[in-house]
C-alpha cells in the first residue's frame, strides 16, 4: 500500500504526518509474526527535503540522478529544425547555421535523438541531483532525492527516486510530497492507493487544499484530510470537507509544545506519544478506503494494525488484477 | 532592411511590450519603406521557453535588429547565437517613436542578458 502525504499550501505539515504515520507503522509491525518489511519512506519534497531531521536516517546508499540532453554533432547536422519542431519544451532551438541545446527546459524525452535525419544526435548525462537511501533506527527504509541548486526541474529526480527505492511487494510506502499542485507534486503522488491531504483551517489553507482536491480527482485517488492547527481560522475547511464528501481523518490541535517540539527535531509521535492511538486509527481507516471493503474489514478491527494493512494491500491488488481482466 | 519590435497590439501604432520572449505581438518593420506587419508572438503563450520560440521567430523572419524591453538569458544566448543586434526601447513608448529613434541610432544595443533568471512562468 502506497499512501502519499500532500497539500495544497506549503507548511501545513506534510512531514510532520508523514513521519510520525511511517514510526506508527514501524513500531506496529514488531506485534506481528513474522514481522512485516518495515515501512518504506520516500522524501520526495526534493527542493527542500527535511524528513531526515525527524526520522535521522544515516544514508548508505547514494546515486547521482539526471537527464540524457541531447549533444549535437555540428558536422553532421544540416540545420534542418526538425528537432527544434518535436521539442515540446523548446529546450533546443535552431537558429540559422546554429543549434542550441538549453539543458534546463530539457525533458529528456528523446525525440529530438529520434527525429534527427542525419543521426546527428546523440545523448549525454546531465546531473541534476542525488538520491539517498538507508535503513534508520526506527527500522524505517528511508529514501531521498536532493536536487542541485539552481536546476529547475524536481519532476525527473523524484520520477528516479520512485524508480531506484522500489518497494518490496508488501511493504507499505509513505510518500512525502513538495507543496502545491504543479508536476513534482503529481509525480510524487502518482501510483499512491490514497492521497492524504494535510491542511490547515484558514481561508489559504482551505483555498490550496481546494486545489489539491482536483489534483486527486484528476489522478482517481481516494482521498482523506488531516487538519493542522485545529482552532485557528474558520469552519471553512469543515464546511469544504461535508460537502465534498472527503472524511476529516485526524485532527491536531494548534499546541505551542508541538511547534517546540518539531522546532528540535522531534517526531509529532514522540512529542505527543498518545498521538499513536490516532495515527493507528487514521492507518486503518485509510487501508478501508483502500480496499473498499469497508463491511469485511469492520470486524477485523482487533487484528494488529499492520497485519489489516497488507490484508487490504493483497486484496486491492487480487481487485486491481479481476478489473484489468 | 528588416527590424521586430515587441508590441502590445497588431497595428504599427500599437504601444511597445516590454518583454520579449512574452511580448503579445512581434511587429516586422522596414524602417526605410514603413512597410510592416504583425504576428503573435509564438513564446507569448509557451509554458517555458518562450524566449527561444520568440528568438527563433525573429531569426526565421531574417531580422536585422530586433528591439524590446527586456532579453532573459535564454533569449539573448539564442539571439546572439544566431548573430541578430538586441536593442532596448528604453523609455520610448510607442512603435513608431521606437522605428524613428532606431533610424536616429538613438537605441542603445544590448550586449548581455538584461536579467539574470527566466521569467517564472519559463520554469517547468
Amino acid at each position: 500500500m502506497r499512501i502519499a502525504v500532500a497539500s495544497g499550501k506549503g507548511g501545513t505539515g506534510k512531514t510532520t504526518v508523514a513521519t510520525s504515520l511511517a514510526l506508527c507503522l514501524a513500531a506496529d509491525r514488531t506485534q506481528t509474526q513474522p514481522a512485516p518489511d518495515p515501512p518504506l519512506f520516500l522524501d520526495c519534497d526534493v527542493e527542500a527535503p527535511n524528513a531526515h531531521l525527524f526520522l535521522k536516517p544515516t544514508f548508505e546508499r547514494r546515486q547521482e540522478v539526471g537527464l540524457l540532453i541531447p549533444r549535437v554533432d555540428e558536422a553532421r547536422c544540416t540545420h534542418c529544425g526538425k528537432c527544434a519542431e518535436v521539442c515540446q519544451y523548446h529546450a533546443i532551438a535552431v537558429l540559422g547555421k546554429k543549434v542550441l541545446v538549453f539543458p534546463q527546459l530539457c525533458h529528456g524525452c528523446g525525440s529530438c535523438t529520434l527525429t534527427c535525419p542525419e543521426h546527428a544526435i546523440s545523448e549525454m548525462p546531465d546531473v541534476m541531483g542525488v538520491l539517498e537511501s538507508s535503513t534508520a533506527d526506527s527500522g524505517i527504509h528511508f529514501a531521498r532525492g536532493v536536487m542541485n541548486v539552481g536546476e529547475p526541474m524536481a519532476t525527473p529526480v523524484i520520477r528516479q527516486l520512485k524508480k531506484w527505492a522500489a518497494p518490496k511487494p508488501d511493504q507499505v510506502v509513505i510518500v512525502d510530497a513538495p507543496p502545491g499542485t504543479s508536476c513534482p507534486v503529481v509525480e510524487s503522488v502518482r501510483g499512491a492507493d490514497f492521497l492524504l491531504l494535510v491542511t490547515e483551517p484558514t481561508p489559504f489553507g482551505l483555498h490550496d487544499l481546494k486545489l489539491a482536491v482536483q489534483v486527486g480527482r484528476e489522478l482517481n485517488l481516494p482521498m482523506g484530510v488531516v487538519v493542522n492547527r485545529d482552532g485557528i481560522g474558520d469552519g471553512g475547511v469543515d464546511n469544504f470537507c461535508e460537502t465534498e464528501g472527503l472524511p476529516i481523518l485526524m485532527r491536531i490541535p494548534f499546541d505551542r509544545a508541538i511547534a517546540e517540539g518539531i522546532a528540535q527535531g522531534q517526531p509529532l509521535v514522540d512529542i505527543h506519544p498518545e498521538y499513536r492511538v490516532q495515527f493507528q486509527e487514521m492507518l486503518m481507516r485509510i487501508a478501508k478506503g483502500v480496499s473498499g471493503s469497508a463491511e469485511q474489514i469492520t470486524s477485523d478491527e482487533s487484528i494488529p494494525l499492520f497485519e489489516a494493512t497488507i490484508l487490504d494491500f493483497k486484496r486491492k491488488l487480487t481487485q486491481g488484477r479481476n478489473r484489468k481482466d | 532592411m528588416k527590424i521586430i519590435i515587441t508590441t502590445v497590439s497588431p497595428t504599427i501604432e500599437s504601444e511597445v511590450d516590454p518583454r520579449f520572449g512574452r511580448g503579445v505581438y512581434l511587429l516586422v518593420v522596414d524602417p526605410d519603406t514603413m512597410e510592416w506587419q504583425t504576428h503573435p508572438n509564438p513564446g507569448a503563450s509557451a509554458s517555458g521557453g518562450a524566449g527561444i520560440q520568440a528568438a527563433q521567430f525573429v531569426t526565421e523572419h531574417k531580422a536585422d535588429a530586433v528591439i524590446s524591453g527586456d532579453f532573459g538569458p535564454h533569449a539573448f544566448e539564442a539571439l546572439h547565437a544566431a548573430g541578430v543586434p538586441m536593442y532596448l526601447f528604453d523609455n520610448s513608448r510607442t512603435a513608431q517613436d521606437v522605428i524613428a529613434r532606431f533610424k536616429a541610432g538613438q537605441l542603445e544595443q544590448v550586449g548581455a542578458a538584461t536579467r539574470e533568471d527566466c521569467h517564472p512562468e519559463g520554469k517547468a
